[in-house]
Parts: structure tokens; C-alpha cells; sequence
């Protein structure tokens, strides 16, 4: 991994067109402005890790489990 | 075209009702191409079926149907991305994970599919700024 030492309102570049900036240094916290064209998406990476777990549980559906639902539905 | 589904059997898929998810599906990123197909007449829940891979299959609802207050933003860059023109051509999805028994099924509500139906462009969109979970139960609401 790449490590950089930044201060306060000073920047990397990864590319030609994504920016981070340090904005606020308070404690153990962090704040980051980024700078990204619209189609690069920016998540926190524990969202993004739950969204991807979700995904996956998701993915291995019980086919009988839903059809047995629908039927007691169906009969409400 | 032919197409291999897990829930449906082998079915006949028109090209043009084909949903592009340019950027994939998180955990799922070479996915591109699914179908939405219904689970039954009548029925509150849809298949979203990949196109390439026959056993990836996702189960979806339409959130307000079980969430009366569900509500979303959605971002300039989901707008931008799916070249989204009209409100009333965007359809809202949220993905299922089927619990056993089913009564604890779950709804995602912090990640709802987007489609564009005029072009068939899609996203599971991540939202941001809101208090909504990965896991909503889908029977708690249903009771209340």
C-alpha cells in the first residue's frame, strides 16, 4: 500500500481527475473531501462490504421457501 | 433469445426487455445483464434474473408495498448515470434476503435497484444520509 503523509488542506490525486482532501483533522476523526467525476461512485467501505455481504446472502434463495410464501398469501 | 433461468425453467427472453447494470451489482460486478421476471401472477415478488449465469438470481419486491413510508433520494449522479429524464420512468426495487422460515426475510432498504424503464438502465443504488439497514424484516411490517 502507498502511503502519503498529508496536513491539514492539502490534496492527493489519483489519476487526473480524483481529489482527496484532508478538510478536517479533529482528534481520532478524519475529514476527507473527494472530488470525483459523477460516474466514479464514493462509499464508506464498511457500507459498501455490507451491501456486497447482502448481496451474497441474498443470491442463495431458497426457491421453496419463497413459492411456500407466496401460497399463504395468496390465501389471506 | 434462449435463456437458463435458476427459478423459471429455460424461457424466451426479447432483447429489448434485457436491463443494463452498467457498473454490475456490488459483490457481483461482472454482472451486467439481468431480466426481471415476475415470480407468479399477481405475486409482490420478482426474479431478477442474470443473463449469464443461470444459478444468480435475486429476489425482489417493490418496497412500498410492505414499507408505506419508504421514501428516496436519489442522487445527480444515479440521474446522471442512468440518464434518468422522468420521475414517473423510474422504477424501485429492493432485494430479498429469504430467510427460513420465510417470516424472517429481510428487505434491503439501505440499497433499492434503480431502473430506468425507458432505457433499461439499472443500478443498486447505496444510499447515503439516510437511517435505513440492509436488513428490514419484510413480515414485522406487513403485521403492523
Amino acid at each position: 500500500m502507498l502511503i502519503l503523509t498529508r496536513k491539514l488542506n492539502e490534496s492527493i490525486i489519483i489519476g487526473d481527475n480524483i481529489e482527496i482532501t484532508i478538510t478536517a483533522i479533529e482528534g481520532d476523526q478524519v475529514k476527507l473531501g473527494i472530488k470525483a467525476p459523477k460516474q466514479i461512485d464514493v462509499h464508506r467501505k464498511e457500507i459498501y462490504d455490507a451491501i456486497q455481504t447482502e448481496n451474497s446472502a441474498a443470491s442463495r434463495t431458497d426457491l421453496d421457501l419463497l413459492k411456500h410464501f407466496q401460497e399463504k398469501l395468496n390465501k389471506k | 433469445m434462449r435463456l437458463k433461468t435458476k427459478y423459471h425453467g429455460e424461457i424466451e427472453a426479447a432483447s429489448d426487455s434485457i436491463i443494463q447494470f452498467p457498473s454490475g451489482i456490488p459483490g457481483f460486478l461482472d454482472e451486467k445483464r439481468f431480466v426481471l421476471l415476475p415470480f407468479g401472477a399477481e405475486s409482490p415478488f420478482f426474479i431478477l434474473q442474470s443473463v449469464n449465469t443461470k444459478e444468480l438470481a435475486f429476489v425482489m419486491t417493490i418496497p412500498f408495498l410492505f414499507f408505506k413510508d419508504y421514501a428516496i433520494d436519489l442522487d445527480d449522479a444515479t440521474i446522471e448515470q442512468l440518464e434518468i429524464e422522468s420521475e414517473q420512468d423510474v422504477a424501485v426495487y429492493v432485494i430479498l434476503t429469504v430467510g427460513d422460515p420465510f417470516e424472517n426475510t429481510t428487505a434491503n432498504l439501505l440499497a433499492p435497484v434503480i431502473i430506468n424503464q425507458k432505457n433499461k438502465r439499472a443500478k443498486q443504488v447505496i444510499l447515503t444520509g439516510t437511517t435505513y439497514k440492509t436488513k428490514h424484516p419484510l413480515m414485522e411490517q406487513k403485521e403492523v
